[in-house]
């Protein structure tokens, strides 16, 4: 099983991943993706570029863990995720989730449930250059809320 | 005890640094957010009580009540916003 973190600057390759993914897996017959962008509207304002801060380190070791954890809840063949820090521009990529495993239905909810745990509990900090300035992203309560649906109690925002 | 503090983001902002070494008798990460809030001025704005501040301790998340030790290494930071 390989599950594997890499946290960077430059840009992925989505088709390229996803072939190291299932290289080599005789029993995958899933393979679940997600991919988050930078939105060029954020809470109505305009956004031109976002900063990505984070805490090296930390950032591997806990992604590392939330993998560990979806290995162990449900039955997977592999994981890859790769999260973009540095400056970005709309529409870039920043984020990728990926998940293999026999069929379907573990695939999605793995994927899933590493988003909504990354999402609250991995350190990052986006910072948005609008018209009106630079503003640091606030933490939403709904992202609290996806990941208590997998029975994790972990507030953020 | 010797630890390094390290700061992100806002916190980082507003102190206008990262990381700091420093010296403390604190035995909890929570004593030692008492201890840096007491300092005043920034410190007790970023850090207050009340405020949204979460910690690690040596770069896994950790409460009020984890303990310290010689050359550990504590952060506190905003809420995260990375996904």
């Amino acid at each position: 099983m390989t599950l594997s973190v890499t946290i960077q600057t430059q840009d992925f390759d989505v088709a390229h991943e996803l072939a190291q993914l299932r290289q080599g897996q005789a029993g995958v017959g899933a393979v679940c993706c997600f991919v988050g962008t930078v939105r060029e509207h954020s809470e109505g304002a305009a956004v031109s570029s976002m900063e990505l801060e984070h805490y090296p380190g930390m950032t591997e070791k806990s992604i590392q863990a939330m993998m560990q954890e979806a290995a162990q809840r449900f039955d997977i063949l592999g994981a890859r995720v790769i999260h973009r820090v540095g400056l970005l521009q709309p529409q870039e990529q920043i984020v990728l989730v990926a998940v293999t495993s026999a069929h379907r239905g573990v695939s999605f909810q793995a994927c899933e449930f590493l988003m909504d745990y990354l999402k609250t509990q991995a350190p990052f900090w986006k910072k948005e250059m609008t018209p009106t300035g630079a503003q640091w992203v606030d933490a939403r309560v709904s992202d609290d809320q996806a990941l208590a649906r997998w029975g994790l109690d972990m507030p953020n925002a | 005890m010797k630890v390094n503090v390290k700061y992100f983001a806002s916190i980082r902002e507003t102190l206008g640094l990262g990381d700091e070494m420093l010296e403390t008798s604190a035995q909890t990460v929570g004593a030692l957010r008492q201890e840096l809030m007491a300092r005043g001025g920034e410190y007790a704005q970023v850090l207050g009580q009340g405020r949204a501040v979460r910690m690690a301790l040596n770069q896994v998340l950790a409460k009020e009540d984890a303990a310290l030790h010689a050359d550990c290494e504590v952060a506190f930071f905003p809420p995260v916003t990375g996904g």
